[in-house]
């Protein structure tokens, strides 16, 4: 496995000599009898971008749940801020749940409450602060996103690029150290993509922010990382910077990166069986 | 996170130093609000600020909104880059009056 760290030009943002804030080792993961991730090992250092990418059905979703404490491995270990999450009880994984953030793809707001309500629930969820400090805190993060005065709307009355905002601003009220981001660019229009992923630097940058995020866009992909893991059935191809990952001799990168089917080459024998077994 | 205060002129400086984050915040907050409860101009230090999260921010804000409900002057000295890029993140550094040091401060003041 390659799992590089850059040489030379290192972004000064990032912490590659400190130890890692996400370290995975040798996660195995099955749903059934099928193996989905196979051996994985990855490091993501303190303040760096790390964007994961796949192709439909690589294993990069099941990977971001995985990190997120949703699903239990079959074997290997997660250690997020130094604590292997697979062994952590309810109570100890619920106190780490305070340093992360997380940005899911269709944004999960709570529709039952104002957009305001909804960006202030960890807040009140996790702290004792004042009520005038939560109220400037979640207004703060919605001006950072660019929803300030929609506060009071309902997220049944946000377009889908302004429901992904406010899921960040969610995401990123308590301040985490840690941001995990489900697709972000997805289903926006380029501009609002393109403003998508400078406010991802600016958090990085200001926030002291370590981010993941699982993205099948290259564009966006290219602009934000530092470094990018691609993923193919369930195991890693690569983890390296934008630049070597571009200029990988890996045909298999090479395709998702251009966006070239899987070849068709058909093992007549195993199809047969797949059909008639 | 450390505070100190100090007064000069008409004015008491609150020195914040170190991270002031979740759990140090409160008790920021707290001291602003009494300077200005105290019906004292507010400076706030933030020269020696390694990082300051959103609710040390917050507390800030409420600080300043407070000053100007009671007619009382609040500023910035010193913003140390950490600091300010979590000011320009939220736009703030064009909203709070920020001084280099707070002698600047009492001089154009004077």
């Amino acid at each position: 496995m390659n799992n590089a760290l850059p040489t030379g030009d290192v972004e000064h943002h990032v912490d590659y000599a400190a130890a890692p804030v996400i370290e995975i080792r040798d996660l195995i993961t099955h749903y059934a009898e099928r193996r989905v991730l196979n051996n994985i090992c990855l490091n993501v250092y303190p303040g760096e971008i790390m964007i994961i990418m796949g192709g439909s059905g690589s294993g990069k979703s099941t990977l971001l749940r995985h990190m997120l404490g949703l699903h239990q491995p079959t074997s290997g270990s997660i250690r997020l801020l130094g604590k292997d999450i697979t062994r952590l009880s309810e109570k100890e994984f619920y106190a780490l749940r305070k340093e992360m953030g997380v940005a899911f793809q269709g944004g999960a707001l709570f529709g039952s409450m104002t957009v305001g309500e909804n960006v202030m629930l960890p807040l009140r969820e996790h702290t004792r602060l004042d009520e005038n400090t939560m109220q400037i805190m979640s207004r703060m993060k919605l001006e950072v996103v660019n929803l300030a005065g929609f506060e009071n709307l309902m997220p049944s009355e946000l377009s889908g690029g302004m429901v992904k905002r406010a899921a960040l601003a969610r995401a990123v009220v308590m301040d985490p150290k840690l941001l995990f981001f489900d697709e972000p660019s997805a289903g926006l229009d380029p501009v609002s993509a393109v403003e998508l992923d400078e406010l991802i630097l600016r958090l990085r940058t200001a926030m002291r922010m370590t981010i993941v995020v699982v993205t099948h866009e290259l564009e966006s992909a290219f602009k934000i990382a530092d470094r990018i893991t691609v993923l193919d059935d369930g195991e890693i191809l690569v983890t390296d910077t934008v630049a070597n990952v571009r200029n990988s001799d890996n045909k298999r990168i090479q395709d998702l990166l251009h966006r070239r089917p899987r070849s068709e080459e058909v093992d007549a024998d195993e199809y047969l069986h797949r059909l008639t077994r | 996170m450390e505070l100190t205060v100090h007064n000069k002129g008409d004015y008491t400086i609150i020195a914040l130093s170190g991270e002031v984050d979740l759990n140090y915040s409160p008790q920021a907050r707290e001291q602003i609000l009494k300077s200005l409860g105290d019906k004292c101009n507010v400076l706030i230090d933030l020269s020696a600020v390694a990082y300051i999260d959103s609710s040390g921010v917050a507390s800030l804000v409420e600080g300043f909104q407070a000053a100007k409900s009671s007619q009382l002057e609040f500023g910035l000295v010193g913003v140390s880059n950490a600091a300010l890029r979590v000011l320009q993140l939220a736009r703030l550094d064009k909203v709070f009056p920020i001084h280099a040091t707070v002698e600047e401060c009492l001089g154009s003041d004077a």
